[in-house]
């Protein structure tokens, strides 16, 4: 495991380029939890923030009722600390707005505070390119419950997304969720009791690792679904992660698509090209470590492309999996295989090829248009295929890193 | 001597100027500045700071006006003098730099009838820009509300049924959530399909802020007059100008997939027909489609319709009641399409 990485110095020789690029006008605009009225002016301070500027926000409780947002580029929205004692934005009586902080605004860091209990989302990001989430925390302080909000957090149509140090808890769908975005890193950042722990959906060229995904109804996802402006997402590697106990009974809104994630899923890959799933540690996952699968539901978009495609698994570690098959019909497949089915799960569609030293089980469901019920599980062996080319690493712009530093 | 003349000639100009018509004045220089004032009197948009009294422009109305909590809303457009809007052939208005779309709202039983707020749309050098003001408590003038403030109102719908409700002002990021097309901020309500001048106005004075106010011809249909279209039409005029501000691919809901504007192909899956949820989360109220043909009580989008609730409630945002007569036109709508085969 890799927790503390090696970029350190590419980050170094950054700062310097950083600090002559800010306008020499940059102030700090601080306001004060206690202040009256301090849901309006907390939002004035992110009105009248200019580029350059960081609105600081005072240690203590935030009790808000409206949803924040920010449209300014090249601010910094700054807290006290995450945990107890810090800034935490407490949305419980929360009337208004989908969100509890909206981003739509390019270059902006988002650090040092907690939100806590809103309606709808955690903190969105739309269209802001170049957004660092850094020590943050999303929570939903009941734990897993059906009415809380959908995202902690969510990046969705943006180039270059930086999530470093999170902790996100409670999600009634993904608690990390970067959809129809482009040029990504999810690191150092602990998923725990969301429905999925984190989540790459319609995304192209995403780096997810040295997270912990942790007791959530699926640890990480990679998703490709149709009918939506960005799809056909691609290159995506997850890797030097800890995706364990992920037990947690699914507990989304049905119709979503999370709401058919089996409880007891480590990393599911639904279509999507050439996703490398390396080096990870899995333990007690008890429908699959890894299971990978086509899109099985009836769609009209003649440009989706339903099936997982160059799919890689290796090099990771397997704990114990399989035990608790909650997909329909598992736990008789389970019966007949001895009590377990192996780690790794595919449904048959698309191509995957499996280098780990463990099982395959596949349901030899090529077709998607297929019904699950006519699955004919066996084990499969996935390792004769020929992987393709490793892919590269994410690099973020220089800058993006120096924030984090 | 001269002093004295000019004191007489002051104060003859002034009677002459009459003391109903004190000539109010846009302060065209504040307009078109980089300035947020904090009183609205200073833009010198109304006689007597009469938010219904505008200094100079034309009023308007719209077919289909965008539900706010079942406000009564006074618009109308200040053009700087000697400057026109155009009529594009896509039916867009182009307006000059300088203009102003003034909106106040309010209810006829709250505050003697009076406006809670006036929001302010300038269109700048820079692009439009968008200033919410609340009025205080005397009438007498309104205060920039920039952070955006819930007000406590109690008022009655047309039903007769009594709501009270704590009222969203927007702040102006909210403004631009809706008002937002590819990240600029643009003016939603006045397009010629939706736009009709004040019927009062002579044909002169529309000449005289119109380039071409033939031009403006509406197409979409009265929401409440069931003579004035289909079901089917009232319901689409109902979600362009309700929902379409951001359901739309350069809009604040590009990313759900979900287009509703009036130029949408009202079959597609993008305009919500068997139309999974994406990024729905509890609006999905545990259904599948956004609409169901045939089935409103299976379509959410008729279930966020008809929610307040922030983590369901559509809009996102300018709603704090919900719109009876809208739902019922979108249920009837939706019940009177055909059942889907599968």
């Amino acid at each position: 495991m890799r927790f503390h990485g090696l970029r350190h110095h590419a980050a170094t020789l950054c700062i310097v380029a950083a600090l002559a690029a800010s306008p020499a006008a940059a102030k700090v605009i601080s306001v004060n939890a206690t202040t009256p009225d301090a849901n309006e002016k907390l939002q004035e301070a992110l009105i009248l923030a200019e580029p350059g500027d960081t609105v600081q926000l005072g240690a203590g409780v935030w009790k808000l009722t409206d949803g924040l947002s920010l449209d300014v580029a090249n601010v910094t929205v700054r807290g006290a600390g995450a945990g107890e004692g810090g800034s935490i934005l407490d949305f419980t009586g929360q009337q208004g707005a989908g969100e509890g902080l909206l981003v739509t605004s390019d270059d902006v860091l988002l650090t040092e505070f907690a939100v806590l209990n809103t309606k709808g989302d955690g903190i969105k990001s739309k269209g802001a390119d170049r957004i660092v989430y850094h020590k943050l925390r999303v929570e939903w302080t009941a734990g897993p419950k059906e009415t809380n909000g959908a995202y902690g957090i969510y990046p969705v149509e943006s180039s270059d997304v930086l999530i470093d140090s999170v902790y996100v808890r409670g999600a009634s769908d993904a608690g990390i969720y970067v959809g129809q975005s482009k040029n990504i890193v999810v690191r150092e950042s602990i998923a725990t009791e969301n429905v999925a722990g984190i989540e790459i959906e319609n995304s192209y060229d995403a780096d997810v690792h040295d997270n912990i995904a942790t007791k959530n109804t699926g640890g990480i996802l990679v998703f490709d679904l149709p009918s939506l402006p960005m799809q056909g997402g691609h290159n995506v590697r997850v890797f030097d992660n800890v995706v364990n106990d992920n037990s947690t009974p699914n507990f989304a809104p049905k119709g979503n698509i999370v709401a058919s994630v089996p409880t007891g899923t480590g990393v599911l890959v639904m279509a999507n090209r050439h996703v490398e799933i390396f080096d990870n540690v899995f333990d007690n996952n008890g429908t699959a470590n890894v299971m990978i699968v086509g899109y099985r539901y009836e769609h009209k978009d003649p440009k989706y492309q339903p099936l997982p495609r160059q799919i890689v698994v290796r090099g990771n570690q397997h704990g114990k999996a399989g035990y608790a098959p909650k997909f329909p019909g598992g736990d008789m497949i389970a019966a007949a295989m001895g009590g377990s089915i192996p780690p790794v799960l595919w449904d048959g569609a698309g191509n995957a090829v499996v280098l780990d030293p463990v099982g395959v089980l596949s349901l030899n469901l090529p077709d998607v248009k297929t019904p699950q019920s006519e699955a004919k599980p066996a084990p499969a062996d996935l390792s004769k295929g020929t992987p393709p080319a490793a892919l590269p690493a994410i690099r973020l712009p220089a800058a993006m890193e120096a924030k984090v530093r | 001597m001269k002093r004295v003349l000019a004191a007489v000639g002051a104060a003859l100009l002034c009677a002459s100027g009459g003391a109903a018509i004190v000539a109010p004045a846009v302060d065209q220089a504040l307009v078109e500045s980089d300035a947020m004032p904090p009183k609205l009197s200073a833009f010198g948009l109304f006689r007597g700071n009469d938010p219904k009294a505008p200094a100079a422009g034309i009023g308007y109305t719209l077919r289909a006006p965008l539900f706010s909590d079942y406000t009564d809303k006074h618009r109308f457009i200040s053009i700087p003098a000697g400057m026109k809007a155009s009529v594009a052939a896509d039916g867009t208005i182009a307006f000059p730099v300088g203009t102003v779309l003034v909106k106040s709202f309010g209810w006829a039983d709250v505050n003697g009838g009076r406006p809670v707020e006036t929001r302010l749309l300038i269109h700048r050098a820079s692009g439009w820009t968008a200033l919410p003001y609340i009025w205080d408590a005397d009438g007498k003038d309104a205060t920039l509300a920039l952070g955006g403030r819930r007000v406590a109102v109690t008022f009655k719908s047309p039903d007769g049924e009594a709501h009270s409700i704590r009222y969203a002002v927007p702040n102006k990021n909210q403004c631009k959530e809706c008002h937002s097309l590819n990240g600029a901020i643009v003016p939603i309500g006045p397009k010629a399909r939706n736009f009709i001048l004040d019927p009062a106005a002579s044909d002169k004075l529309r000449s005289r802020y119109f380039e071409n106010p033939a031009a403006l011809k509406p197409l979409m249909p009265q929401l409440q007059d069931p003579k004035a279209g289909s079901v089917a039409a009232r319901a689409r005029a109902y979600l362009d100008v309700n929902c379409a501000h951001c359901h739309n691919p350069a809009g604040s809901a590009s990313n759900s997939g979900l287009f509703l504007r009036w130029t949408d192909d009202p079959a597609g899956v993008n305009y919500g027909i068997g139309k999974r949820p994406t990024a729905a989360g509890r609006g999905s109220g545990g259904m599948d489609f956004a609409i169901a043909p045939g089935d409103p009580d299976h379509s959410f989008l008729i279930y966020r319709l008809e929610s307040t609730d922030p983590g369901i409630a559509m809009p996102e945002v300018g709603r704090s009641t919900v719109h009876k007569e809208g739902a019922a036109l979108l249920r009837q709508w939706i019940a009177e399409m055909p059942k889907a085969s599968h």
